[in-house]
C-alpha cells in the first residue's frame, strides 16, 4: 500500500497529524514549541514552562504536549473515555495578547473544527487548582456542546499575584481527536492516519499500558513506599530551597526544587488512587503541596528567569 | 431631550452574571447622572454574553446651575479668617461677598457661589470611568500587557470596546469620550462572533437595536428567553411531544447565546431505562439542554432540545450530531452508574459514610446517622409514625451519598435513595422518605405528608439546628452558609402543616436556638398574612415550646379581636392595664395578689360585686379550656367577661378614698388582666 503524505499530515484522520498542525498554528504565532517535560505531573500547567514562567515580569511564549497522569482515572482499558494517561495540548502566553480567543479559534479551523458548521462556545468555568496555589477566571470552550479545551487567564499562581497576566490554552487532545475523526471509543482513533496493514490505532499504542497502570495504581502501587516518597520528596525540596537561598541575591535552586514539589504531588495522586488518604488527611496532603509549591514560586522569582 | 447609549463590549460574560450586571450599571450610572442634576426619564439596561448595554432616555442637555450659599466668619474676624474663607469661596474682595445678621451669632459673611452646570456629555465622559473601574462584579480579573501596571483596570473577562453616544433624536448624536486604562470610547460595537464579525458604527439607541439585530445579535435576554421558549415548543409540538419546562435552565441558556438556535437531536431508546430526573440532571447540567416527554403524560421521550449559537452552513446537522454523541457519552456513563449502583444494597453503603465528613467539628455522616436513628425513634411516636420503620428509614436515608450516580450528580441525591431502596424491596413509606426527608427545601416546596416521611425529615433538621448551634454555628445578617434558616423554616412547616405538636425543649433546643425558631415562624406567618403582634402577645404569655399550640392561640386570638366583644374586651384590658400601670408605679408595688372577696362582700358596690364573681367564672373556664386545647373556647369565656367589666368602668371609681377599698379595686382589676394572659399577653396586641 502506497504512503501518501497527505493521510499521515491531515489533521482530520490523524492523531499525531492534529498534534504536528497545532505546533505548526502555535510556532506561527512567536510560541516556542518545547517539549514533554520528563516527569509525571496531573496536567500540563505542572509543566514548569507554565507553573514557573508565568511567574514574574518577563514576556515568554510556549505550546507543548504534556502526557498528564491522573491515576485515578484508569478504567483498565474498558472505558471509550476514561484514561489515566493522555496527552495534554499547552499553550502559554504572557502578557496575554489581545486576540487570544481569534488565535484559539484559528487554531481549531487549522486542526478541520470550521466555526461556520460547528456551535463554539465561551461557557464560564473558574480554574482552580489547589495544590499549586494558583487560580484564574475563563472558560471551558465547547464545540458542539463538547468541552475540547480549557482557557484561562492566570490571575494567581503559587500564590503570587501574575503580573503581568499569562493567558493558557489546554486542549484535551484525545477528546478533540475523537470529535475530528469521528470516532466513539479512544482506541479507535487513527494515530498515524494511515490505513490498512500499516495503521495504528491509539488502542495499539496506550491500550496494554492503560490496563497494568490501572492494576498498579488502584492495587499493585505500594502505598508504604509512596508515602515515605512523598516525604522524601518534601524534604528534598526544603533541603534544596535552603541549599539555593543565598539571602539577599539570586536564588540557585527553583527549578530542581520545584521538580521534587511535582514529584510529591503524583505520589498524593497515587496515594490518593490507591484509596489510603481520609478526607481530612486529603486536606492536608493538598496544603502540603501548595506550601512546596509557594515556596519554589517564591524561589524562582528570585532566579533571572523570574526577572531578579 | 437628549438620550444616552453606551455599551461595554467584553469577552463571553458568565451567564449568571449578565442580568444583575446590567441592572448594577444601570442603578449606578443613573444614581451617579441624578446626584449631579442631571435626572432622566426612562433607564434600560441590557446584556448579552459579550455585552452590557444601557440606554437612558430623556437627559438635560446640560447639568442645572447651582447657587450654593457658603457661610463665612463673623464680620472683624482675623485676616486669616477672612482670607481663608475668600479663597475658599472663589473671591477676589470682601467687598464681592454679602454681611448676614444672626440674632445670636453676629454679624457675619456669606458668599453665593454660582457654579454654571456643565454640558451632560461632559458630566456623563466625567463619571463613567470610574463607574467602570469599580464595577462590582462577584469576581473580576486582570489581562494583557497591562495587567502589570498598578491599579490596572479590572473587569469580569477582558473588556475589548466601549461604544458612547449623546444626543437628542433630531440631531447626530456625539461621540462621549473618556478612556479607561487605554480603552477609548468610540461609536462601533461588533456583531455575532461568527456571523458578523465585522465592526458596526452606531448613532443611537434605534440603530444600535437593529443594526445589532442585523448583526445576529438579539440584545435582549427575556427577547432571547422568548425565541428559545417558542422556538423550543415548536419543534416538539410538531413531533407530538412538549418540553420539559425549566425557567432557570433557559435563562442560562439565553445568556450563552447572542443568537439563538434551537434544534432538535436525539438517542437510543434504551437509556429511557435510567430514571428520567436522572436523564434530565445528565442532559441539563452537562449539556444545558431541555428535555421532552410525550404530549400529556409523564414519560420522557428520546429527544432533546439544544439552543446552538449558530446559524450553521449544513442547518445545524453537525451541531446536532456532535450535541448527541456527548449526550450518548454521559448517558452511558449514568446507565452504568445505575446499573453499577443497583448492586449494592443501601446498608452495605453505610461503612462508607464514615469517610464523609459532614462538618469537621460534627463528625461523619456516618455519625450523623446514627443520632438521626436516635432522633427518629424518639419522634415516632410523637409523629404517630411506625417506629421501626422511622428507624429503617432513618439508617439508610444518607445512603446514596455514596453511590456512584449521586457522586456524579449531587442534584440527585434523595431521590436516587428512593430509587434504589425501592428496588431492594424496602417498604414504600421508607423508599419515599429516602427522598423526602431533604423537604422542604424552602418556603414553597412540598411538605412530606407520609409519618415516616416526616419524622426523618424532622430529624434530619433538628439534628442540623441543634448541631450547628452547639458549635457556635449561626447565621448572621445575610451569611447563612448551612441554610440554618432554611431548615428552622422547614421544622415551622413540617410541624404547622401536619398538625404535629412538639414540644422542642424536651429535644435539646436551648433558649437561642427556640427563640430562632420564633423568628422563622413569624416570618412563615406574615407570609400568610397573619399580624405580627398577635403573635408577639401569645410568646409573651410564655407559650413558647410548641409551636403548632402558639399558631391555635394566635389564629383564636385573631378571630376574637375581629368580633365586637374582642373589641370591647381589649379597650377594657387596655383601661384596666393602664390605671394598673399608673398606681403601680405610684405605690411602688405590684397587685398582683388575691383579692379579699370579704371585703368586696361587705363594702363593695353591685358592680364590683358583678365582676368579682364574673371573673372568677370566667377564669375558671378559660383555664379549663386551654388545657383541652380549645382556644376559641377560652376566647369566649372571656368575652363573657365584657359586660361586667364595661359597667364597672362605668360606675366604680378606683381611687376610692378607702384605703383598703382602693386596694382590693386595684387587685380586682390585676386579676381581670391575669385572667386575659391564659390566651396571650394583650399588651403586646399593638393598637
Amino acid at each position: 500500500m502506497a504512503i501518501t503524505s497527505s493521510d499521515s499530515m491531515n489533521p482530520k484522520t490523524s492523531f499525531q497529524a492534529l498534534i504536528l498542525t497545532l505546533h505548526q498554528f502555535w510556532a506561527e504565532q512567536g510560541c516556542v514549541i518545547l517539549q514533554p517535560y520528563d516527569m509525571e505531573v496531573g496536567a500540563g500547567t505542572f509543566h514548569p514552562a507554565t507553573t514557573l514562567r508565568a511567574l514574574g515580569p518577563k514576556h515568554w511564549r510556549a505550546a507543548y504536549v504534556q502526557p498528564s497522569r491522573r491515576p485515578k482515572d484508569g478504567r483498565y482499558g474498558e472505558n471509550p473515555n476514561r484514561l489515566q494517561h493522555y496527552y495534554q495540548y499547552q499553550v502559554i502566553m504572557k502578557p496575554s495578547p489581545a486576540n487570544l480567543q481569534d488565535l484559539y479559534l484559528k487554531s481549531l479551523f487549522a486542526i478541520g473544527i470550521d466555526p461556520a458548521l460547528h456551535d463554539i462556545r465561551f461557557v464560564e468555568d473558574d480554574w482552580e487548582s489547589p495544590t499549586l496555589g494558583a487560580w484564574g477566571l475563563g472558560w471551558e470552550c465547547w464545540c458542539d456542546g463538547m468541552e475540547v479545551s480549557q482557557f484561562t487567564y492566570f490571575q494567581q499562581v503559587a500564590g503570587f499575584e501574575c503580573s503581568p497576566v499569562a493567558g493558557e490554552l489546554t486542549y484535551g487532545l484525545e477528546r478533540l481527536a475523537m470529535y475530528v475523526q469521528g470516532v466513539e471509543n479512544v482506541y479507535d482513533l487513527n494515530f498515524n492516519g494511515l490505513e490498512g496493514e500499516d495503521k495504528i490505532t491509539y488502542g495499539d499504542v496506550f491500550l496494554q499500558a492503560e490496563q497494568e497502570y490501572s492494576r498498579h495504581n488502584f492495587e499493585a502501587a505500594n502505598t508504604d513506599t509512596l508515602a515515605r516518597h512523598f516525604k522524601d520528596a518534601e524534604a528534598e525540596c526544603k533541603a534544596l530551597l535552603d541549599f539555593g537561598n543565598k539571602g539577599e541575591g539570586r536564588h540557585l535552586m527553583a527549578l530542581p526544587a520545584y521538580d521534587q514539589c511535582i514529584k510529591a504531588s503524583h505520589l498524593f495522586n497515587l496515594l490518593d488512587a490507591r484509596g489510603v488518604i481520609s478526607v481530612t488527611e486529603r486536606q492536608s496532603y493538598i496544603f502540603r503541596v501548595r506550601e512546596l509549591a509557594k515556596a519554589c514560586g517564591e524561589a524562582w522569582l528570585k532566579t533571572e528567569g523570574g526577572g531578579a | 431631550m437628549p438620550d444616552l447609549l453606551l455599551e461595554l463590549f467584553s469577552e463571553e460574560i458568565p451567564a449568571r452574571m449578565q442580568r444583575r450586571a446590567a441592572e448594577d450599571l444601570k442603578s449606578l450610572v443613573t444614581s451617579a447622572l441624578v446626584e449631579r442634576g442631571c435626572t432622566y426619564e426612562a433607564a434600560l439596561a441590557f446584556a448579552t454574553p459579550r455585552r452590557l448595554a444601557l440606554h437612558i432616555v430623556g437627559l438635560p442637555a446640560h447639568q442645572p446651575d447651582v447657587k450654593e450659599e457658603k457661610k463665612g466668619p463673623r464680620v472683624g474676624a482675623p485676616q486669616q479668617a477672612i482670607e481663608g474663607f475668600l479663597k475658599g469661596a472663589g473671591l477676589t474682595d470682601l467687598s464681592q461677598a454679602t454681611i448676614q445678621s444672626d440674632p445670636k451669632k453676629g454679624d457675619f459673611y456669606i458668599a453665593i457661589v454660582e457654579s454654571k452646570g456643565k454640558p451632560t456629555k461632559d458630566v456623563i465622559a466625567d463619571l463613567l470611568p470610574n463607574i467602570i473601574k469599580s464595577f462590582p462584579w462577584p469576581k473580576s480579573m486582570r489581562w494583557g500587557k497591562l495587567s502589570a501596571e498598578v491599579g490596572a483596570l479590572r473587569w469580569v473577562r477582558p473588556l475589548h470596546s466601549i461604544l458612547c453616544t449623546f444626543g437628542s433624536e433630531t440631531e447626530t448624536p456625539e461621540i462621549v469620550s473618556f478612556d479607561v486604562e487605554g480603552i477609548k470610547s468610540g461609536d462601533i460595537t461588533y456583531g455575532h462572533r461568527f456571523l458578523a464579525p465585522a465592526p458596526i458604527h452606531v448613532r443611537r439607541y434605534d440603530d444600535y437595536v437593529a443594526k445589532l439585530e442585523s448583526a445576529k445579535v438579539v440584545l435582549s435576554t427575556d427577547r432571547r428567553k422568548e425565541i428559545i421558549a417558542n422556538d423550543a415548543r415548536g419543534l416538539a409540538f410538531a413531533q407530538g411531544l412538549e418540553v420539559v419546562e425549566d425557567d432557570t435552565l433557559l435563562e442560562e441558556v439565553a445568556g450563552l447565546v447572542e443568537w439563538p438556535v434551537v434544534l432538535m437531536g436525539s438517542f437510543e431508546e434504551r437509556f429511557l431505562d435510567i430514571p428520567p430526573e436522572v436523564i434530565r440532571a445528565t442532559i441539563r447540567a452537562n449539556q444545558k439542554c431541555f428535555v421532552l416527554r410525550k404530549a400529556g403524560s409523564h414519560e420522557l421521550a428520546n429527544r432533546f432540545l439544544l439552543t446552538s449559537n449558530m446559524i450553521a452552513k449544513d442547518d445545524g446537522a453537525t451541531i446536532i450530531n456532535g450535541n448527541q454523541r456527548v449526550v450518548r457519552a454521559r448517558l452511558s456513563d449514568a446507565k452504568f452508574f445505575w446499573e453499577t449502583d443497583l448492586k449494592i444494597k443501601l446498608e452495605d453503603r453505610l461503612e462508607k459514610l464514615k469517610n464523609i465528613t459532614f462538618h469537621a467539628k460534627l463528625g461523619t455522616q456516618h455519625e450523623r446517622v446514627e443520632r438521626l436513628v436516635t432522633l427518629a425513634k424518639e419522634l415516632a411516636p410523637i409523629v404517630k409514625a411506625d417506629a421501626s420503620k422511622a428507624a429503617r428509614a432513618a439508617i439508610l436515608c444518607k445512603a446514596d451519598l455514596v453511590s456512584e450516580m449521586v457522586g456524579e450528580f449531587p442534584e440527585v441525591q434523595g431521590l436516587m435513595g428512593r430509587y434504589y431502596a425501592a428496588r431492594q424491596g424496602e417498604d414504600a413509606s421508607v423508599a419515599a422518605a429516602l427522598e423526602e426527608h431533604y423537604k422542604p427545601q424552602g418556603p414553597s416546596d412540598v411538605v412530606p405528608k407520609d409519618a415516616v416521611s416526616i419524622t426523618v425529615a424532622l430529624a434530619d433538621k433538628l439534628d442540623t439546628l441543634v448541631g450547628f448551634w452547639s458549635i457556635d454555628e449561626k447565621p448572621t445578617g445575610s451569611k447563612d452558609p448551612y441554610a440554618l434558616r432554611r431548615a428552622a423554616l422547614g421544622v415551622v412547616r413540617l410541624l404547622l402543616e401536619n398538625n404535629v405538636r412538639l414540644a422542642l425543649k424536651a429535644h435539646h433546643i436551648d433558649e437561642s436556638l427556640l427563640a430562632f425558631f420564633h423568628d422563622r415562624l413569624k416570618v412563615y406567618l406574615r407570609d400568610q398574612g397573619q399580624r405580627h403582634d398577635l403573635i408577639d402577645a401569645v410568646l409573651a404569655s410564655g407559650q413558647t415550646d410548641d409551636l403548632l399550640m402558639i399558631v391555635k392561640r394566635v389564629e383564636a386570638l385573631d378571630a376574637f379581636l375581629a368580633s365586637d366583644d374582642g373589641t370591647n374586651l381589649l379597650a377594657g384590658f387596655r383601661r384596666a392595664a393602664n390605671i394598673l400601670k399608673a398606681e403601680e408605679k405610684k405605690d411602688g408595688k405590684s397587685y398582683n395578689e388575691a383579692v379579699d372577696l370579704h371585703l368586696i362582700k361587705e363594702k363593695g358596690e353591685a358592680e364590683e360585686k358583678v365582676l368579682a364573681e364574673v371573673l372568677d367564672v370566667a377564669t375558671r373556664h378559660a383555664i379549663e379550656h386551654v388545657a383541652i386545647e380549645n382556644f376559641a373556647g377560652a376566647m369566649k369565656a372571656l368575652a363573657a367577661l365584657r359586660p361586667a367589666v364595661d359597667a364597672f368602668f362605668d360606675k366604680i371609681l378606683v381611687n376610692a378614698d378607702d384605703k383598703d377599698i382602693r386596694a382590693n379595686r386595684l387587685r380586682l382589676l390585676a386579676s381581670f388582666r391575669e385572667a386575659t394572659r391564659a390566651v396571650a399577653d394583650f399588651s403586646a396586641i399593638a393598637g
